[in-house]
C-alpha cells in the first residue's frame, strides 16, 4: 500500500532496478491473435525448460534487494506485438531479437541457443524476399512505425504493474497529482491539442474543461471501449497490452475535471481484454492507487468495469452511458450533452482508449513536445488496424499525417499476393473509400474529412481488384442496418430500404434509377437521423458510388460485376476448345442446364443457370471457367 | 415449471452484483453464462428482486444481441464476419457448418443442443481472419474444410462424454 509520493517513488525505483538486472528477457505476444495461435502452450514450455536446464528464470519480477546478485532471465506475457501476420511472436531482449511462427518443438532450441547461449536462431527470424531480419527494429514493418502509445505492447509484462512501474508507470498521474493544479492539466491537454481518437476527433482538452466548470459535485469519467467498427482493433490491443497507461490516463482526468469515479465500457467480444482490466485495477487497489485518499492526497478515485452486451450502437456517447445504466443503449436527443448531462444525468468526460493512453505521454513529456508529432491540427500519432488483401496485417501506430501510401506499401509490405491495389476501406461502417488516387493524403482528421472519409477509430480494410465495391457498400449497409437501434425512423426505415436497394443491385436486378435514388436516401438520412451511427450509415454507399460509380453500372446496366466477385452475377462458361465431350458436368448439374453431344463441346444454358458452381470442380479437363 | 426452477444460483448473482437497476446487464449476462440462454422463469424474479417492472428486464434482454431468450448449444460456433473476414470469404465457411449441421439463418441450434452456429460482428482477430470462435476460444485462419475438421472431432468429443471447452 503505497501511501505517499516517496513510496511511489521508491517502489519504482526498485521494480525498474530488478528490470535492469534481468540478464535477458523472453517477451512472448499473448495479445488475442498470438494466444489463438497456442502461445501460451510456449510460455510454458519455457518456463519448464529453463527449470530443467537450471536456468534462473523470473516469471514476476521481484522488489529488488541490495546486494541481489542475482541476473534472471525474466519471461513475460507482453501486448500485442503487432505484427500478427507472423504470430507466435517472440522478442528477446535485449538482443532484439524477434522469432516469428514459433511452434512449441522450437523452444527447446530457443533456450538452448539464445538463452544460454547467446546465439540467434536463424530459421525463425523474419525472412522476406531473400534477406533475413533478424532483429524486429531492421524489420520494415517496424522500421517505419513512431511506436508511443503502443510502446509498453510487447516490451512488458501485460499483466504485471510492477512491470508497469519499471518503466515509468504513474510517473504522469504522480506528477499531476502534486506538481500541477486542475487548470494546468487541462491547460497542458488543451495546448497538446490531443484530439478524440475514437473517430470524431473532438478536442480533449476542450471536453475536459467543459466538464470541469460544470457546478454539479458528481461527475464521471468513461472510457469508451466499445471498439466496434468492424476491422478495428486497436484499443483491444492497448487494453489487452498495456492496461495501466490508458487508466493513469483517467485518473489524471478525473484529477482535472474533479471526479473520483469513472467506468470502462469493453464490448463483449474482448474477453481478454476484461480480464486483464480486472486484474490491472485489483493490482492498483492492493498498491493504493485506487480507492480512498490515494497516495496520502485528497484525491479519492474508484474505477468500474463495464462488459457491453453486443449492441454496436452502445459506442455512441449517450447510448453508452445508458447501457452503463442497465437500460437499452438507445442514443437520445442532444442537448443536453453528455458533457452536461451524461451517466447518471452527471457531467461526464467521454474519451476513448486510446485518447486516453496518450494523456501519461503529454504530462510527462509537454504539449510541446507532443506537437511535434505529425501536423499542427491533428498532432500526436494515431495506431491503425491494418488488415484485407494486405501483405503484413496486423496493428501498427505511425504519426498522423502519414499517407496511405506509406502505410499501405512501406509499413503494411503492399498488396497480398500481387494482387491489385482498388481501396482502402478506412473508418468502418461510418467511413468511406479512398482509391489509388489518395494515396499520397495525408491522413489526418482533417485532409480526411475533406476527401470524404474520416480517420473514425482506425480501421484500415485493404482491398484489391476481386473485391466488387458494390458488395462492401452493401455489406456496410447490412451491418448498419442490423445494428439500428430502431428508435428513430431514417435510420430504423432507411437503412432498410437502402439494403434492400443494394442487395437487388448485387443479385442483377437493379434498375436504372437505384444510383439516384441511393444517393436521395443517404442524403435525407443523413441529414434527419438522431445519432451518429445514422447520420453516418450511408457515408459507404456515397463513397463508393462517387468513386466506382461505373462498377455500379456494370451491375445494373450489363448485369455484370466487374471484379467477377457477386455470385449470382457470374456467367459460367465451357470452354470449347479445351472440353472433351465427357458429359461429366452434364451429370453433376443439379438444374439440367448443361447440354450437348458426347466427344463434342458442351454448352450451358445460362437462363437455366444458377452458378452453383458444381460443374467446375467436376470438370477434368479444367475447360469451364466462371 | 417455474416452482421447480432452482433461484440459489440467480439470487447469488444478484447478491454479488448488486440488486439495482444499473447492474441488470451484468446480471443478465451472469445467468447467461450459467444456463447459455435466459430461462423464462427469471424475469419475474429479477424484476421482484430488483424493484423495476418485468418489462423493463425484457426490454433490455430483448435489445442486445448478446442475450438469447432460446437455449443454445453445448458448443457455441461463431464465425467472423467482420469487415477483414468478409473479404477473406468467411461466408463459405458459415455455410459448410450450416449444411454439415442442417441449420440455417432462421435455425441456429441443433434439435439435440449439440451445437449453435451463428455469425458475429467482428472479433478483433482481424490480422488471423478468417476466424472463428467455439465457446470464445479463437482459431485462426479458418477454411471450409479446416472448419469441417475441427467440427468432426468437436462431435467425437460430444460423443465420448461431452466437454465443456473445446
Amino acid at each position: 500500500m503505497l501511501d505517499s509520493r516517496s513510496a511511489l517513488r521508491t517502489t519504482r525505483e526498485a521494480y525498474a532496478k530488478s528490470f535492469q538486472n534481468e540478464k535477458k528477457k523472453i517477451l512472448i505476444c499473448a495479445g488475442t491473435g498470438c494466444l489463438s495461435s497456442g502461445s501460451l502452450e510456449i510460455y510454458e514450455r519455457l518456463i519448464a525448460l529453463m527449470k530443467e536446464k537450471n536456468i534462473a528464470c523470473a516469471v514476476e519480477l521481484k522488489r529488488e534487494t541490495a546486494g541481489d546478485a542475482l541476473h534472471p532471465v525474466g519471461i513475460k506475457r507482453s501486448g500485442c506485438h503487432g505484427f500478427c501476420e507472423m504470430g507466435p511472436l517472440i522478442l528477446i531482449e535485449p538482443e532484439g531479437y524477434l522469432y516469428t511462427k514459433v511452434k512449441l518443438e522450437d523452444c527447446e532450441e530457443i533456450i538452448t541457443k539464445t538463452i544460454a547461449g547467446g546465439d540467434v536462431v536463424e530459421r525463425l527470424v523474419y525472412h522476406k524476399e531473400g534477406v533475413s531480419y533478424t532483429r524486429r527494429n531492421e524489420i520494415p514493418f517496424y522500421e517505419k512505425q513512431t511506436r508511443q502509445v503502443l510502446e509498453h505492447c510487447g516490451q512488458i509484462d501485460a499483466t504485471s504493474i510492477k512491470e508497469y512501474f519499471a518503466v515509468g508507470g504513474y510517473t504522469a498521474f504522480e506528477k499531476a497529482l502534486f506538481d500541477m493544479n486542475a487548470d494546468q492539466i487541462i491547460a497542458e491537454i488543451s495546448n497538446s491539442n490531443l484530439r478524440g481518437r475514437g473517430g470524431g476527433g473532438f478536442p480533449a482538452g476542450r471536453k475536459w474543461s467543459q466538464v470541469s466548470r460544470q457546478p454539479e459535485g458528481q461527475k464521471y469519467i468513461v472510457c469508451n471501449g466499445d471498439e466496434g467498427d468492424p476491422g478495428a482493433f486497436m484499443d483491444r490491443s492497448v487494453m489487452e497490452g498495456d492496461p495501466h497507461r490508458m487508466i493513469e490516463g483517467m485518473l489524471i482526468a478525473g484529477l482535472a475535471c474533479g471526479a473520483s469515479e469513472g467506468y470502462v465500457y469493453v464490448r463483449a467480444e474482448y474477453p481478454m481484454a476484461v480480464s486483464r482490466l480486472k486484474s490491472a485495477i485489483a493490482q492498483m487497489r492492493e498498491f493504493g492507487l485506487l480507492g480512498k485518499n490515494i497516495l496520502g492526497t485528497n484525491f479519492s478515485f474508484d474505477l468500474h468495469i463495464n462488459r457491453g452486451a453486443g449492441a454496436f450502437v452502445c459506442g455512441e456517447g449517450s447510448a453508452l452511458t445508458a447501457s452503463i445504466e442497465g437500460k437499452r443503449g438507445m442514443p437520445r436527443v442532444k442537448p443536453p450533452r453528455t458533457v452536461e448531462q451524461g451517466l447518471f444525468e452527471k457531467p461526464t468526460v467521454l474519451n476513448n482508449v486510446e485518447t486516453f493512453a496518450n494523456v501519461p505521454l503529454i504530462i510527462n513529456r509537454g504539449a510541446a513536445w507532443y506537437k511535434t508529432i505529425g501536423p499542427e491540427n491533428s498532432p500526436g500519432t494515431k495506431a491503425f488496424a491494418l488488415t484485407g488483401n494486405i501483405e503484413n496485417t496486423g496493428l501498427i501506430e505511425v504519426p498522423m499525417g502519414t499517407t496511405l501510401r506509406e502505410v499501405i506499401f512501406d509499413v503494411g509490405g503492399g498488396m497480398r499476393g500481387g494482387g491489385q491495389f482498388k481501396a482502402v476501406q478506412i473508418g468502418g461502417p461510418s467511413g468511406g473509400c479512398l482509391t489509388a488516387e489518395h494515396l499520397d493524403l495525408p491522413m489526418d482528421f482533417d485532409s480526411l474529412k475533406k476527401a470524404g472519409a474520416m480517420i473514425g477509430s482506425g480501421g484500415l480494410v485493404v482491398m484489391d481488384d476481386t473485391t466488387c465495391m458494390v458488395e462492401i457498400a452493401r455489406f456496410f449497409m447490412n451491418f448498419t442496418q442490423n445494428e439500428s437501434c430502431g428508435k428513430c425512423v431514417p435510420c430504423r426505415e432507411g437503412t432498410k430500404r437502402m439494403l434492400a436497394i443494394l442487395q437487388r443491385i448485387v443479385a442483377g436486378e437493379g434498375r436504372e434509377e437505384d444510383i439516384d435514388l441511393l444517393l436521395e436516401l443517404a442524403d435525407t438520412i443523413s441529414e434527419t437521423a438522431l445519432c451518429g451511427l445514422g447520420k453516418t450509415a450511408a457515408f459507404p454507399v456515397i463513397s463508393t458510388i462517387r468513386s466506382f460509380r461505373s462498377e455500379y453500372e456494370a451491375h445494373i446496366r450489363d448485369k455484370k460485376c466487374p471484379a467477377g466477385s457477386c455470385q449470382k452475377l457470374k456467367q459460367i462458361r465451357i470452354e470449347a476448345a479445351k472440353c472433351k465431350g465427357c458429359s461429366k458436368c452434364s451429370k453433376i448439374c443439379p438444374v439440367g442446364a448443361i447440354s450437348g453431344k458426347i466427344k463434342e463441346p458442351f454448352v450451358i444454358d445460362q437462363a437455366k443457370c444458377i452458378k452453383c458452381g458444381a460443374c467446375l470442380t467436376a470438370c477434368p479437363f479444367k475447360a469451364i471457367a466462371a | 415449471m417455474s416452482a421447480r426452477f432452482e433461484y440459489e444460483c440467480v439470487d447469488k448473482i444478484v447478491d454479488e452484483l448488486g440488486a439495482k437497476p444499473s447492474s441488470i446487464i451484468a446480471i443478465l449476462q451472469g445467468v447467461q453464462e450459467e444456463y447459455r440462454y435466459l430461462p423464462p422463469e427469471i424475469f419475474p424474479h429479477l424484476a421482484r428482486r430488483l424493484n423495476v417492472s418485468e418489462a423493463r428486464i425484457y426490454s433490455v434482454a430483448t435489445f442486445y444481441e448478446n442475450f438469447s431468450l432460446d437455449p443454445k448449444g453445448e458448443y457455441i460456433i461463431k464465425i467472423c464476419d467482420g469487415t477483414a473476414c468478409h473479404v477473406r470469404k468467411s461466408i463459405p465457411i458459415l455455410n459448410r457448418l450450416r449444411e454439415i449441421l442442417g441449420l440455417s439463418e432462421d435455425k441456429v441450434t441443433t434439435g439435440d443442443l449439440g451445437f449453435t452456429v451463428e455469425t458475429v460482428s467482428c472479433l478483433g482477430a482481424c490480422g488471423l481472419a478468417p476466424v472463428l470462435t467455439v465457446n470464445d476460444k479463437v482459431f485462426p485462419a479458418m477454411t471450409p474444410e479446416k472448419a469441417e475438421k475441427l467440427l468432426a472431432e468437436l462431435q467425437s468429443k460430444r460423443n465420448t462424454g461431452g466437454a465443456q471447452n473445446a
